[in-house]
């Protein structure tokens, strides 16, 4: 039985396997519309997060499965003071897999060590959120063609963004990826990152804090939203908030192929006159977070089509 | 330079990072100790300038090797008749539970007071343990 709890934890040719089977589902998705019939999902949200818990549900309703759970801790065990393991322990008799969002970072991996199911970590506080880095992974594999030789530039708030490590974390894994870090100085990536992923792996990379000047040389730009709180002063959000949305004057700057990703929910961080450009992938990046979950679920519970 | 008499049965705790004497101290609970302990805080070291020390006459029954996930560099010396007979290096442990707590407020160790507090040793040559939950490098949270 396998659990996935952090994004490194497919190998590459898991993780390839996954991407192709989650492909073939967008080949036909009919093929694939009973393989879970009888299983059961359990969402376990001990916050609220709906997209994510939506997306879940319609990926195993997709397979044919059912789906049971809760969307908030108020509506959980937890609101009495059940223990994670406690509650997973349960639940394992009552599912046949469990998706579990919560607050507190490593929460998942305290479930998967006492559950008898296979737990997926639909995201822990600003840790970990693999099945948003799958999502990516698939999108970039699909509408790219390749997950190697890429540059990649991430722009916004880099130090908080969980969704930015675990794509960086993803990718070093795959030959001649270079990474354009665009940020403020306040929000460049984590010191971890850059020393033990980074440098530790000889990934080309450079920071910049404008994102004019390197949209040229981009494959693919994955935004993020900069939040003003953020920042220690006023003057500096004044400063550099424009340069951190994305909107067609400088989408002017980019290559006829570049793809733009965002792991939603959007705010004012790409302009919506941008969602019309062929080359905004980030609603089509949502619709494949559904597929790649189908595949992530059907490889955890071992099951196949039978044609 | 401040004298402290060598000892005959005993162990000599050498190249403690600087400063970091007590909390080895506290952690080995060498206060409870009857035999004589000698804490050398700030000693001449060729290696980092300065260094700490400690030294017990006698013998304690713990897994040393645990100190070095407080300090990776500290070395062990036996000391036997007055000679050092062993001198080694800390072989640091895979994983350790209940040694060294999580101080990360995001953690769920933080909430859930009944789980272990577990780390990873995840760099080695650098002696960084990471928490095993939210992998927040120990000292740094």
């Amino acid at each position: 039985m396998k659990h996935i709890i952090s994004p490194l934890d497919l190998s590459v040719a898991e993780l390839s396997d996954v991407l192709e089977l989650a492909q073939e589902i967008i080949k036909e998705p009919k093929k694939y519309s009973n393989v879970c019939n009888g299983k059961k999902l359990a969402t376990l949200f001990y916050e609220p997060s709906t997209r994510t818990r939506l997306s879940f549900e319609a990926a195993m309703l997709n397979l044919g499965g059912s789906v049971l759970g809760f969307s908030s801790a108020d509506s959980s065990s937890a609101a009495k003071g059940e223990s994670v393991a406690d509650t997973i322990r349960v639940i394992s008799s009552y599912a046949d897999i469990c998706a579990m969002r919560h607050p507190k970072e490593g929460a998942p991996y305290v479930a998967a060590e006492y559950s008898t199911i296979p737990v997926i970590n639909a995201g822990d506080g600003g840790h970990n959120h693999p099945t948003q880095t799958l999502t990516d992974l698939l999108t970039i594999k699909t509408l790219k063609g390749r997950l190697e030789h890429l540059t990649i530039g991430f722009c916004g708030d880099l130090k908080f963004g969980r969704t930015v490590h675990s794509l960086i974390n993803a990718m070093v894994r795959y030959p001649n990826v270079k990474f354009v870090l665009i940020s403020p100085l306040e929000l460049r990536i984590p010191e971890y990152l850059r020393e033990e992923v980074l440098i530790e792996n000889k990934i080309p990379y450079k920071e910049v804090q404008k994102l004019e000047e390197v949209l040229p040389e981009l494959d693919l730009l994955y935004m993020t939203r900069v939040q003003k709180e953020r920042f220690f002063n006023e003057e500096d959000y004044i400063r550099l908030k424009d340069s951190y949305i994305l909107d067609m004057k400088k989408m002017a700057y980019a290559k006829q192929d570049m793809l733009v990703l965002h792991p939603l929910p959007r705010v004012n961080e790409i302009s919506t006159e941008v969602d019309n450009d062929p080359r905004a992938v980030y609603f089509k990046q949502a619709e494949f977070g559904v597929y790649v979950r189908m595949a992530l679920i059907m490889m955890l519970l071992e099951v196949h089509t039978t044609c | 330079m401040l004298n402290i008499s060598g000892l005959s049965h005993g162990i000599v705790i050498d190249h403690i990072k600087a400063g970091g004497a007590m909390e080895i101290y506290h952690y080995l609970n060498l206060e409870r100790l009857d035999c004589p302990v000698a804490i050398i805080k700030n000693a001449k070291s060729n290696l980092t300038g300065k260094k700490d020390i400690i030294k017990i006459e006698g013998s304690i029954e713990m897994d040393l090797d645990m100190l070095g996930v407080l300090d990776h560099n500290i070395t062990i010396n036996i000391i036997e008749d007055g000679k050092i007979t062993k001198k080694r290096h800390l072989q640091l442990p895979q994983t350790v539970t209940n040694i060294i707590k999580c101080k990360n407020p995001r953690c769920i160790t933080s909430v859930e007071q009944e789980l272990p507090h577990k780390f990873k040793l995840t760099n080695p040559e650098k002696g960084i343990y990471r928490c095993a939950y939210c992998e927040q490098k120990f000292r740094e949270n």
